[in-house]
């Protein structure tokens, strides 16, 4: 990884896999799943999540030496609310109808546990850099699980990726449809959204079987 | 009546876990045993009876675009709405620790089966999750914002004690080894909220396609008029052209 060193790394190819933060640390699923019908507001989301983490954990990890530790999450939660604030405002700007879709979501990035849990475990004990490494390794374990539920979730429920119809238009018949293949409108609702979770962690504990629990 | 829908509407079709995923942090981490999800669940309907309706005020009274009227006539172009979320994560942060100091200085038997939760819920997504639905859906009166403050409570309450119980219950059963733990119980939370999906039309059952059926009518109307008029349209024209000519 030429810039940076082998430990630093590590520190974000570790929460890509074998200790991400939603099917391994079980952080930050709250506001994960309910977005993640479709592709593009969960790639929203993710980036969201990588911005608010990044510097987040930059600005914690600076003030670590002046926050007393007695009214530390009240510190903690006004310096994510203020990025999150920053991330609405520029959604709203840019991105209207998204951010209407996303409604209340980007302002639950703010208890976000994902966000909470890394500056608790890493920000409050660690220089600036590695803090920014670790919150973007997280962030991106994070983004990588809501972009694959999103996929496959607006593949099999909607038939499409990005709102580009991939298997042919079920109205007209064309491509896969006309070989009477029909969209699982069940993928579509939210239930479906835990159990495709449900199922990345059972793939991903059977592959490696030093993560399964008692 | 409205006080009624509000309450069994936002207990079972709205239901903060099974049909927005709020709260999932502490609802997996916590329901392991049926006697501390009951602790966390009190401790959540308690905050959220408190932290909503104040939120309510605050966003009525300050953050709403002509919120501040009540100050002058010339505040009243000033939005604020900009800052509710820092507004609201603020105050329930400071409810939460003023809830654990009273409770500790009055009744330290509830501390001791609360206590622990306390500080667990100022970043719970479930509280900050109800003042943002409650801010959305522009509940009107301050005894709704109390209404929806303790039944969504009394949702999430109900959710984790279910699925806390059912948890008990699974350690018996021979569930293959990667899903055990939290596997198994992703999926049972989305076996159940499907269930909860089936309360989907308790509420409003009978009156929403009743309403669509009034409104396409409508809009047939309204097209047939349209079509009428272009008709007319056509033929005055083809007269005028005829006249012209």
């Amino acid at each position: 990884m030429g810039l940076l060193s082998k430990k630093d790394g590590k520190l974000i190819s570790d929460p890509l896999l074998d200790n991400n933060p939603i099917t391994i640390q079980v952080l930050g699923i709250c506001s994960a799943l309910a977005i993640t019908a479709q592709l593009k507001p969960s790639i929203v989301m993710a980036v969201s999540v990588i911005f608010v983490m990044g510097v987040g954990n930059v600005v914690i990890s600076l003030m670590r030496n002046i926050i007393p530790s007695k009214i530390r999450i009240i510190a903690q939660l006004i310096v994510v609310a203020t990025l999150v604030i920053i991330v609405d405002q520029v959604l709203k700007a840019f991105a209207y109808s998204l951010s209407k879709e996303l409604s209340v979501f980007i302002g639950l990035i703010i208890t976000n546990c994902i966000i909470m849990g890394r500056f608790e475990a890493f920000a409050l004990a660690n220089g600036p850099w590695r803090s920014f490494l670790d919150g973007i390794g997280n962030a991106l374990g994070y983004g990588l699980i809501l972009v694959v539920v999103g996929f496959f979730r607006e593949l099999l429920g909607s038939g499409t990726l990005f709102g580009f119809k991939v298997m042919g238009d079920p109205v007209e018949k064309t491509g896969l449809f006309a070989l009477g293949y029909e969209n699982n409108g069940f993928m579509v609702l939210p239930p479906m959204a835990l159990i495709v979770v449900g199922i990345i962690i059972w793939i991903q504990r059977s592959r490696n079987k030093a993560l399964i629990e008692d | 009546m409205e006080h009624i829908e509000l309450f069994f509407k936002s207990i079972f079709v709205d239901n903060m876990v099974f049909a927005y995923f709020l709260g999932m942090c502490s609802y997996l981490a916590v329901s392991k045993k049926v006697s501390t999800a009951v602790g966390l669940g009190v401790a959540v309907i308690f905050v959220l009876a408190i932290t909503v309706p104040l939120n309510w005020l605050l966003d009525q009274y300050l953050l709403q675009e002509g919120a501040l009227t009540w100050l002058g006539p010339e505040y009243a172009e000033y939005d604020l709405s900009f800052l509710s979320f820092i507004m609201f994560i603020a105050t329930i942060a400071t409810m939460v620790q003023l809830v654990e100091i009273i409770v500790e200085k009055f009744s330290p038997s509830l501390y001791n089966s609360l206590g622990i939760f306390l500080p667990l819920i100022a970043v719970n997504c479930a509280i900050l999750g109800g003042s943002l639905f409650m801010q959305s859906r522009e509940i009107e009166t301050l005894g709704l914002a109390f209404n929806y403050g303790i039944s969504s409570g009394i949702g999430w309450f109900l959710a984790i004690l279910a699925i806390a119980a059912i948890r008990e219950k699974i350690r018996y059963s021979a569930v293959p080894a990667p899903l055990r733990g939290l596997g198994i119980t992703f999926i049972i939370t989305g076996l159940m909220a499907i269930g909860f999906m089936s309360f989907g039309g308790m509420l409003t059952g009978g009156d929403e396609p009743a309403a669509t059926e009034v409104k396409s009518a409508k809009i047939k109307v309204i097209k047939e008029d349209v079509e009428q008029n272009e008709a007319k349209l056509k033929t005055d024209l083809s007269v005028a052209d005829n006249i012209n000519k």
